[in-house]
């Protein structure tokens, strides 16, 4: 089975638009086994308690042997009732509490919600902050890719080794958020109108040599699991999604960019200047877990041509808008939805506002939630262990599932 | 051949094993608490109040307004005004807190309780080493911990610790450039002794 | 491009019959208007606007749930009324209540033609316990989780659900947390540093010990 990945090897089909296709390989193995005894079905829950289940998480799995025949997902158990809070809550006071909701990506879900308040209030933002939310954004997912791939690794027995290649470089660009912002993880650096503390020409230069590093990271990366076989056997053919099922479930991101469906809100939407950029954007040919992983190490590429490209336009100039109050901000009444392309699908802010200083309603639109509707179709007819790599492959945060 | 690939992962990892006795950037775990690698300026962990002089009771920037314990997202600061007024640095008499708490356990250091008080009077800290051995014990930091003085706060984060005393000293090179009340005021950040 | 939402609704009324639809203006800078469904019809219209070839919404990204209590909204109105022996026309506020109501609002894009969004809302008519509303879950397969969270949070029933149960809350739980009306139960936490309101609801709960947790004394250390 010859497998290719990295960009230039692939066959790149149509590479006059935007999107490449990942090379055919001939499936082999087979799916949907039967058993040949009779007997009850086994009632297991892969309980919230579980080193792989990405979070507090719950199956109630019914299993006929080894093979699934039933599996509802129980959730609930990280429920902080983020809505309400936000009822209580300030605009202002709102956005550290979304770095807390997908806690990996902090700065996009900042984005997404600091993007859904502008629209509200008809908010524009300068060119320099746009940059360098468009910087940090593609940060934020490279460091979420290459962490997917360790963990859904270490899910399926790699025991930490490819998790700590790709902690690696996350810790590089979680020390450059450090430096920028003042914590690693919940950075609360975007505000209404643009960011909160300006990037220095030394930051900007930490930040371009790092990126300039990560190809090489890549390249051994998947030296160390592309072409394992291990990896091969059990992804292949394992959870096939196909590309209807998924435009109605409503699934977003690299899940459904691996069915085929040329997606992606930055293309889309266009917000916070991406049109400027030329980046292509890989789709998947069977839908399968494989290609689900695939996608990851594809955008990767990807968003490191989006961040050389921003490293060489950033202009000079300021960062937050200055008609915009910190104190007492009170949007004009009305209703809004935004949303941004997260690493792990469409995260949308639906804010109601009535003209106070807290929103009537606020509602997230959690990517995890809505991927994990179509769970049970994926696992049915596959084994126990198949089950942990899909989960795997959905990418999953229980911060975002529960909020 | 079978096998191939799992062997190609193998050589990697052989690669990086043997070259982490020879090149430096391979071996990367710091041995804390031996070894503490150095905290960048803009890290803040958790919020304290700034003295001006060497007096902690005097020279205390807040006074009181309560900005910060409202817009604080999780309502972990807890504040009671005094009675009396105190001068502060620019000899305006103002009310300082007889009571300023702030909750461990709840506070996020989200950085907003800086963001918007008026006076320069919070600022964040650096320090992360704080715990204890009783459970219930150091839950509040009251006044008296939270206070640390200028010097302290140049020592920890010097360019912003900078800027702010000259926003500080425009501010009262302003008020003496102003219009000013029949009494000038002698000196430029001086308290005046109309009090 | 798509069409604008008159002509969508226009659209829908000369395609199904019966449909009672209304245009929901937003007043903000978004220009998001979003299109009332009335209940009968939901379904017949959602089915149109995800098979229609020019409209083809197939995502739905987004369906929450909204809870209105009973508002006084005042309005000017022009009134005729007889001044001096002439008829003439004054502006009278009217002081008029709109009861409550719980809301599901609906976002839906298209990705075949890559436009959206579109806002559709169904509302119940009261806040009381057995409000129901049409399920779309038939149409969208992403509206199951998202129903099943509506039905948690609010307590609005969809008909024709496959499976609805709460989904965040425990299957136990008896209210419905995210109503505007909801009181948290008394089930009181130890709290270790309380202060003002939730220093009351520590009181009540047991008598003070100074000695162990300070609780009374907060107020009088500096």
């Amino acid at each position: 089975m010859t497998v290719s990945s990295q960009a230039e090897r692939s066959t790149v089909e149509g590479s006059r638009d935007e999107t490449f296709k990942l090379t055919p390989r001939d499936p082999s193995t087979a799916l949907g086994m039967t058993s040949k005894l009779e007997g009850e079905l086994m009632e297991v829950s892969m309980g919230p308690q579980h080193p792989s289940t990405h979070g507090v998480f719950r199956m109630n799995v019914s299993l006929d042997g080894e093979i699934v025949r039933k599996l509802k997902p129980v959730f609930g158990y990280l429920h902080r009732n983020h809505e309400k809070i936000g009822e209580n809550t300030s605009y202002l006071g709102s956005m550290p509490y979304t770095d807390r909701l997908d806690y990996f990506c902090s700065m996009t879900n900042n984005w997404a919600y600091a993007l859904s308040v502008e629209k509200l209030a008809g908010i524009e933002v300068p060119e320099r902050a746009e940059y360098l939310r468009v910087i940090l954004a593609e940060l934020t997912r490279l460091q979420n890719h290459a962490s997917l791939l360790g963990f859904l690794l270490s899910d399926m027995g790699a025991w930490g080794t490819p998790l700590m290649y790709a902690f690696r470089e996350r810790e590089k660009i979680l020390d450059l958020f450090e430096s920028l912002s003042g914590s690693r993880m919940m950075c609360d650096y975007m505000r209404f109108g643009g960011c909160r503390v300006d990037a220095s020409a030394g930051w900007l230069a930490g930040a371009k040599k790092i990126v300039d590093a990560f190809p090489k990271f890549l390249d051994e990366f998947e030296k160390l699991i592309v072409e394992n076989e291990i990896l091969i056997a059990r992804t292949q053919e394992v959870g096939k999604l196909s590309a209807d099922l998924a435009i109605s479930a409503g699934i977003t991101g690299p899940m459904l960019r691996a069915c085929g469906v040329n997606y992606d809100i930055r293309k889309v939407d266009g917000y916070g200047f991406y049109p400027r950029f030329k980046f292509r954007i890989p789709l998947g040919e069977h839908g399968d877990t494989y290609d689900r992983l695939m996608m990851r190490a594809l955008e990767m590429r990807e968003s490191i041509a989006i961040l050389k490209q921003a490293f060489a336009q950033i202009p000079a100039g300021p960062i937050v808008n200055p008609k915009i109050k910190i104190r007492a901000f009170k949007p004009p009444v009305g209703e809004a939805y935004g949303r941004i392309e997260a690493p792990k699908g469409e995260l949308g802010f639906y804010l109601i506002s009535d003209g106070s200083s807290n929103p009537y309603r606020y509602r997230v639109r959690p990517p995890s939630f809505i991927n994990l509707t179509i769970l049970e179709d994926l696992c049915l007819g596959h084994t126990v262990a198949d089950v942990m790599v899909i989960l795997g492959s959905v990418d999953i945060v229980m911060g975002e599932v529960d909020r | 051949m079978i096998g191939e690939g799992i062997l190609k992962g193998m050589a990697v990892t052989a690669r990086n094993f043997v070259g982490s006795y020879f090149e430096k950037d391979r071996l990367i775990t710091v041995q804390y608490p031996e070894e503490r690698s150095p905290l960048p300026e803009n890290y803040r962990n958790f919020p304290f109040l700034i003295y001006d002089t060497d007096d902690v009771e005097a020279g205390l920037r807040c006074v009181a307004c309560k900005i910060c314990e409202k817009e604080c997202p999780p309502q972990c600061i807890y504040i009671v005004k005094s009675e009396d007024k105190k001068p502060d640095y620019m000899g305006k008499p103002q009310f300082y807190p007889a009571v300023f708490d702030i909750d461990i356990s709840v506070c996020m250091s989200c950085q907003i309780c800086v963001e918007v008080c008026p006076f320069e009077a919070i600022k964040m800290d650096k320090v992360f080493e704080l715990s204890t051995r009783e459970r219930f014990d150091a839950l509040l930091q009251r006044k008296g911990e939270l206070s640390k003085s200028n010097t302290y706060y140049h020592s920890i984060h010097p360019i912003e610790a900078a800027e702010v005393d000259a926003k500080l000293a425009e501010a009262a090179a302003k008020k003496k450039l102003a219009p000013a009340p029949p009494k000038a005021p002698p000196a430029a950040a001086a308290p005046s002794p109309g009090n | 491009m798509m069409e604008s939402l008159e002509q969508i609704k226009s659209q829908i009324e000369s395609a199904i019959l019966g449909a009672k639809i209304d245009i929901v203006p937003n007043a903000g800078p978004s220009q998001q208007s979003s299109l009332l469904i009335d209940n009968g019809h939901a379904r017949k219209v959602a089915k149109f606007l995800r098979d229609h070839p020019a409209l083809r919404f197939d995502f739905c990204t987004n369906a929450t749930g909204v809870d209105w209590l009973e508002r006084v909204v005042t309005k000017k109105v022009k009134v005729k009324k007889i001044v001096e022996g002439t008829e003439k026309e004054e502006e009278e506020t009217q002081q008029e209540k709109i009861p409550g109501y719980l809301e599901a609002v609906y976002h839906l894009y298209s990705i075949e033609h890559k436009h959206g969004p579109i806002i559709i809302r169904l509302r119940t008519d009261d806040r009381g316990e057995g409000t129901r509303l049409p399920s779309l879950t038939p149409i969208w397969r992403s509206a199951e989780f998202q129903e099943r969270e509506i039905f948690d949070l609010y307590g609005i029933r969809f008909e024709g659900h496959p499976d609805l149960r709460r989904i965040l809350m425990w299957d136990e739980f008896k209210d419905y947390p995210m109503r505007k009306d909801y009181r948290e139960p008394d089930d009181y936490e130890y709290e270790p540093t309380p202060h003002d309101d939730v220093l009351e609801k520590a009181k009540q709960h047991y008598a003070p010990r100074p000695q162990l947790d300070g609780a009374e004394n907060i107020t009088a250390q500096p």
